[in-house]
């Protein structure tokens, strides 16, 4: 019997050589399969070779190793489905991601696919929405924004055009996560956003996808072109009469359009200008049409709200964070990847027990979470736990979940100089605080960190009143947040900056 | 219409104008076909030419100034001829934390003098846990050195 072996062909393990690795297993008469990631990304290649006890893991394979791991002599990592990484976590968004091959249908079937969606349309628009409200889902683009009433207020708007939009832009550095889910299991987008438009009446829904991401986009293509066939999309919905129809976008290298009605804009065919709000996309969105803008994740959990009831997702997590995120470990970090968990693990939990600690060995001095937006956290508040008002607490957010490690090397002043350097960067240029702020906060950091010791306090004063400016004046986040890693990495880290504690 | 059966069997290269002119047709039906155009334009000839503006706008009925706004928002929309080999080096903070930052400045030293190469930065290429991340050519890397980037001149002809 010729062997099945699975090599993922998520572009982390691309990138790591899984191509040439699966071309290698190929020609050496191996059967093939291409699966996502299972998230444990410092072990791609991962191969995984199918044997009556499951499926066992080769970590790090090389095409030279080929002939070894198809002999039994290359050393294991045993069955890949029992590893501690993967067995302490709690996988529902990300629970086919690396299991199965992205766009085969079977096997997205009997991992529990369209079970979702085959209820909803049992069910009436409203009831599908009133079963995301009692998930307690809340966006997992950064906003933590409850997704039950965004639905509502879109099902609510008249129209008889609207629109659902997912956000796959994934601008924030150290997260990943939606490319990976796209590229491991796209068809589980499909099938959230199919049930977010028959919750809201929508027909016509766009995926914007970030041009960094060709692998995604390809993935993604495929998947509903097989969804097409299959009648998932397209006049009926799965013979329900209900028609939904699904392209992708294609962003074109601005962060900025990942704000959500920047987003719209772009789609529009115009320049990624954030919108002034109200009016919000939910009653005046795409082409003026309500429309529903959610994250990838976001609609990703959906299927499994719909089929195992609202109140299974709401039974994990904490406070008002409900069921699970999915972390993404990322800078220095020695084990790297994916952790899906239920709100409420701290900080630490991560960083260290499935991060290994830092990749240089060094002590961790800093994590950015939540993206380029998002706080430096000192190592002395690892115990923090991972939801979004306790983060908010802390003067930290959440954002996407990403988590991006610093070992002691970090230059946290010349972070804060970075921070503003990418909002003046990647700003959209409409209000002033942003545009104009944040190309003199690097001339403000410059001096802070090279100018006379003795202007050095007055320096600073201005850099507060900068963000301050910024925090109050600017039309969205991207200014009003660039002030969250320059402060915090300030306050915990004066000596960065030439101060003293 | 006279003659069309007996076209020739090498039709004559179409020139560009004709070409952007079809690709721009070819989208009108789109929502929003504006990026998607310029994406195909970028996707056959590698950038946006001034004389492609005035193409694109007369076909989607805009004027070139709207066109212009939104090709020089994007950083996609290069306005030059593209370089023979693109190096791209991922400056996002998560590859920050794994020297970046440094390899960075010395790609860009390297190949300074070099046009045939282009150093340019690029923010987080979601390859996040396995900096310092970066494309050659379009391909995506891990763990990038400078070595392996000197490793990758090497083999080209300059
Ligand atoms: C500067 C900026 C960048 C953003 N980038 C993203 C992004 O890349 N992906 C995303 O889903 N949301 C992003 N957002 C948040 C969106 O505006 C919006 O809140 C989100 O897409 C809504 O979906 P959700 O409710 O499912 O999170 C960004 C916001 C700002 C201000
Ligand atoms: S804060 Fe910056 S990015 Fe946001 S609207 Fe203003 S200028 Fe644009
Ligand atoms: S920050 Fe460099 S790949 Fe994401």
């Amino acid at each position: 019997m010729r062997p099945v072996v699975w090599v993922p062909a998520d572009a982390a393990a691309v990138a790591a050589g899984a191509d040439e690795v699966a071309a290698a297993f190929a020609a050496a008469g191996a059967t093939v399969r291409r699966n996502g990631s299972r998230g444990m990304l410092w072990l791609e290649p991962l191969v995984e070779i199918e044997t009556p006890a499951g499926r066992i893991g080769y970590a790090a394979c090389t095409p030279e190793e080929v002939a070894a791991v198809l002999e039994g002599s290359r050393e294991s990592i045993g069955l890949v489905e029992a590893h501690p990484w993967l067995t302490y976590q709690d996988r529902v968004t990300f629970a086919r991601v690396g299991r199965i091959e992205p766009a085969d249908l079977t096997a997205y079937q009997l991992h529990g696919g369209l079970l979702g969606l085959r209820r909803a349309l049992t069910l009436d628009p409203a009831a599908v929405v009133a079963e995301v409200t009692a998930s307690g889902l809340r966006g997992r683009g950064g906003a933590g924004f409850p997704t039950g009433v965004k639905w509502e207020t879109v099902r609510t708007a008249a129209g008889e055009v609207k629109f659902v939009c997912a956000n796959a832009d994934e601008g924030d550095s150290g997260t990943f996560a939606d490319r990976m889910l796209i590229e491991g299991d796209p068809l589980s987008l499909i099938e959230g956003m199919t049930i977010a438009a028959y919750a809201v009446g929508a027909h016509e829904g766009f995926v914007y996808v970030r041009s960094e991401y060709p692998h995604a986009i390809a993935a993604l293509r495929r998947a509903i072109a097989v969804a097409t066939d299959a009648g998932i999309l397209g006049a009926s919905v799965l013979g329900s009469g209900f028609a939904f129809t699904l392209e992708v976008r294609v962003g074109a290298g601005a962060y900025i359009c990942g704000e959500e009605t920047s987003m719209l804009d772009s789609l529009e065919g115009k320049r990624g200008e954030v919108r002034a709000k109200p009016p919000i996309p939910a009653l005046q969105g795409l082409f003026g049409a309500p429309t529903i803008v959610n994250n990838v994740l976001s609609l990703a959990t959906v299927p499994m709200i719909l089929a195992d009831g609202g109140a299974a997702y709401a039974a994990r997590g904490i406070g008002r964070s409900r069921g699970t995120q999915v972390f993404q470990l990322a800078g220095n970090i020695a084990r790297g990847g994916v952790v899906e968990v239920p709100f409420g693990v701290p900080l630490r939990t991560l960083v260290e027990d499935w991060g290994g600690g830092t990749r240089s060995g060094r002590p961790v001095k800093a994590l950015q979470v939540g993206g380029p937006l998002g706080a430096y956290v000192p190592a002395t508040q690892l115990d923090l736990v991972a939801g979004y008002e306790e983060l908010a607490a802390a003067g930290a957010m959440l954002g996407h979940g990403g988590i991006v490690v610093f070992d002691d090397t970090m230059d946290a002043a010349a972070m804060a100089r970075f921070a503003m350097e990418f909002c003046a960067k990647e700003s959209c240029g409409k209000c002033t605080p942003c545009r104009i702020g944040s190309t003199r906060g690097v001339e403000v950091i410059d001096r802070i960190r090279v100018g006379p010791p003795e202007s050095r306090a007055a320096e600073v004063e201005l850099l507060q009143d900068l963000c301050l400016t910024m925090e109050r004046g600017s039309l969205c986040a991207m200014g009003g947040l660039t002030p969250l890693p320059v402060r915090s990495a300030l306050t915990h880290f004066p000596e960065d900056f030439g101060g003293s504690r | 219409m006279p003659g069309s059966s007996a076209a020739p069997p090498t039709a004559p290269p179409a020139s560009r104008a004709d070409r952007v002119r079809a690709l721009a047709t070819d989208r009108l039906t789109l929502r929003g076909p504006l990026l998607p155009i310029l994406h195909a334009v970028m996707d056959e000839f590698g950038w946006i030419a001034e004389e492609d503006l005035p193409i694109i706008a007369d076909v989607l009925n805009l004027s070139r100034a709207d066109v212009h706004g939104v090709v020089t928002f994007y950083h996609d929309f290069r306005r030059t001829p593209p370089p023979a080999h693109r190096v791209q080096i991922c400056r996002g903070e998560a590859c920050q934390a794994v020297g970046a930052q440094g390899l960075y400045e010395a790609a860009t030293d390297r190949f300074a003098d070099d046009t045939t190469i282009e150093v340019a930065e690029v923010f987080c290429l979601g390859n996040c846990a396995l900096g310092p991340s970066g494309t050659i050519d379009g391909h995506l890397l891990g763990r990038l050195t400078l070595d392996r980037i000197d490793a990758a001149a090497a083999g080209w002809s300059r």
